[in-house]
């Protein structure tokens, strides 16, 4: 990478180029040790870790183990469960999220009353710190004084209160809830914006030949917001595939794992059992899975895009 | 175009439902903030608490892990806020003006700095920073928030250099004025709204993080608020709800301050950002 970086730039047409690089190389190089130092090298060093016995502590020694962590993870089943638990949240938190945001989205993008008031308050989850959010829920559906659980029960939905965090059945549906929550501002702000950006006549075509709101928004609305869909919904994969403080602060993965994310299991890993090397090889394991799961994504839509 | 009032009203109802579900959280926990221990302990709660309560509040900050909670927090997110200014622009400037290939590789890291999960990073920042005596200490977590907020702040930030008129610099350059002379002062004036913006969204994540803050510090003084928070409600038990929510909220204000000035921008800032970069 340096070695890129510090190549002299081709000569091309009159003098300006060179020094334009140079200014340019100048210009970056307040950004450029800080981001070395701190982020590239510890993601190739992170990366190769899980090819070793690294563990946690001053002067331990660290050998090359080649696969053998990817091993003993394949046979571990609680590495599965996490994996599993992972795609279950990552993929109903996206969907579920996606379609709220789209629905909020349309909405704020009509002439109805109160719009801006309801745009400010549909954003503010954005801004709450994740720490803050969990204690908020952990109130909400409190088992004995929470506004959830009482609601429940004067409806008769239910005769007694469920402890939503604590149950087997209910904690990952719940902890589901709170990611659609937290994750809906930035979601819906993206699709108002692409929807803002769609050209009024195409509407106004479509409605001088009789179409009904319904074809409108199947026709017009979802093919032109494509590009803004697949970028919101592929980052919110990978936010929600790798979130962490959210579930840690709610459940701290329980009860009995029922909501150990990925990176929860890995963070246990690393810092409570001090298995450096096999939270680096999970960290892979999760490279791949995300990457993988982008190319087959990214590819489907580009293709249907031509 | 003209709606009928039934589809009107259902829309309402809509928005409605939405809002209840983004704002009555928030607004239960303001309330919890406000009751007494003994509305706490009630079996029927209520939205608004009988009598305002200010007592959470000052138990909250009496609190001393709190207190020094907030300094920490206050002081870590200050610093890495106007590092990343300090290291952005000259950055963003210079992906916004010259075609260099420095462009396409911070894309590219942008990116994968998205991508990674930040356990791979972490265990390696740790044991880079270990040694140098900068794990439990702010100034390790500062520099690790301004690596890690610094791609927002890029992508922020350019798309403002974009909108600044070229002929304003040429003219400046005509004058006899070098490139970092023009960049001071004729770019950053003009980009007065973009810094701001940038400023506050690094402060928000940096006041709101958890993870780095988790693994870097473990010593007791130095931890930022929202450690402190967590730790309260891992002492599973004896639990106080009350003052926990005060001090919830009194964590909430400053991203929120921030972000009522944020709010116009939002949009435009993302949405220069992603078409101009």
């Amino acid at each position: 990478m340096t070695a890129t970086l510090t190549a002299p730039a081709p000569v091309k047409k009159k003098g300006g180029r060179p020094r334009q690089n140079r200014e340019a190389i100048l210009l970056f190089l307040p950004a450029l040790l800080p981001v070395l130092i701190l982020s590239v090298y510890p993601l190739i060093r992170g990366i190769a870790l899980g090819f070793t016995d690294a563990r946690a502590g001053l002067h331990v020694e660290t050998n090359f183990v080649g696969f053998d962590n990817f091993g003993k993870l394949l046979q571990n089943h609680l590495f599965w469960d996490s994996f599993r638990i992972g795609v279950i949240w990552t993929l109903s938190v996206t969907v579920l999220q996606f379609v709220a945001a789209l629905g909020l989205a349309l909405l704020l993008n009509t002439n109805l009353k109160f719009r801006g008031v309801a745009r400010t308050l549909a954003l503010i989850p954005w801004a709450m710190p994740p720490v803050v959010v969990a204690i908020m829920w952990r109130l909400l559906l409190h088992p004995t004084n929470g506004p959830v659980n009482e609601l429940l029960q004067k409806l008769h939905l239910t005769d007694h209160p469920i402890n939503f965090l604590g149950d087997f059945g209910t904690a990952l549906p719940a902890v589901i809830v709170v990611g659609i929550w937290v994750g809906m501002p930035m979601t819906t702000i993206t699709l108002l914006a692409g929807l803002q950006g769609i050209d009024r006549t195409l509407y106004e075509a479509a409605a001088v030949d009789g179409a009904s709101t319904w074809s409108q928004f199947w026709n017009i609305t979802l093919p032109q917001l494509r590009t803004v869909i697949v970028a919101i919904t592929s980052l919110d994969m990978i936010w929600n595939f790798n979130s962490f403080g959210l579930v840690y602060v709610l459940t701290a993965g329980g009860p009995g794992g029922k909501t150990m994310l990925p990176m929860l299991f890995a963070y246990n890993e690393a810092f409570r059992y001090g298995r450096f090397g096999m939270a680096a090889a999970m960290g892979d394991v999760m490279v791949v899975i995300i990457i993988a799961f982008l190319f087959f994504y990214l590819r489907n839509r580009l293709r249907s895009e031509a | 175009m003209r709606t009928r009032p039934g589809i009107r009203a259902l829309q309402y109802v809509a928005v409605v439902c939405y809002l209840v579900f983004l704002g009555f959280p928030l607004l239960w926990l303001i309330s919890s903030s406000l009751k007494s221990p003994q509305e706490f302990a009630s079996i029927t709660p209520s939205l608004l608490p009988k009598h305002f309560d200010l007592s959470n509040y000052s138990d909250a900050l009496n609190e001393q892990g709190l207190v020094r909670g907030l300094g920490n927090s206050l002081q870590i997110s200050v610093y890495s806020t106007i590092l990343v200014l300090i290291v952005a622009l000259p950055v963003s400037y210079a992906l916004a003006r010259f075609r260099s290939r420095l462009r396409p590789l911070t894309n590219g890291w942008i990116l994968v700095s998205q991508v990674f999960p930040v356990i791979l990073i972490v265990i390696p920042l740790f044991m880079i920073l270990r040694p140098l005596h900068l794990t439990n200490t702010i100034p390790g977590v500062v520099i690790v928030y301004m690596v890690w907020s610094l791609p927002f702040a890029l992508w922020m930030l350019q798309g403002y250099v974009a909108a600044v008129p070229r002929e304003l610099e040429e003219a400046a350059s005509v004058d006899g004025a070098g490139r970092i002379r023009t960049i001071v002062s004729i770019v950053m004036p003009l980009l007065r709204p973009g810094l701001i913006a940038t400023a506050m969204f690094t402060f928000i994540s940096a006041w709101n993080e958890f993870f780095f803050a988790l693994v870097l510090l473990q010593d007791p003084q130095l931890k930022t608020l929202p450690l402190v928070l967590a730790r309260f409600v891992g002492a599973e038990g004896q639990v106080q709800f009350g003052p926990l929510a005060a001090a919830s909220v009194l964590a909430t204000v400053p991203s929120l301050v921030f972000f009522a000035f944020l709010q116009r921008r939002l949009t435009s800032g993302l949405l220069s950002g992603a078409v101009k970069g």
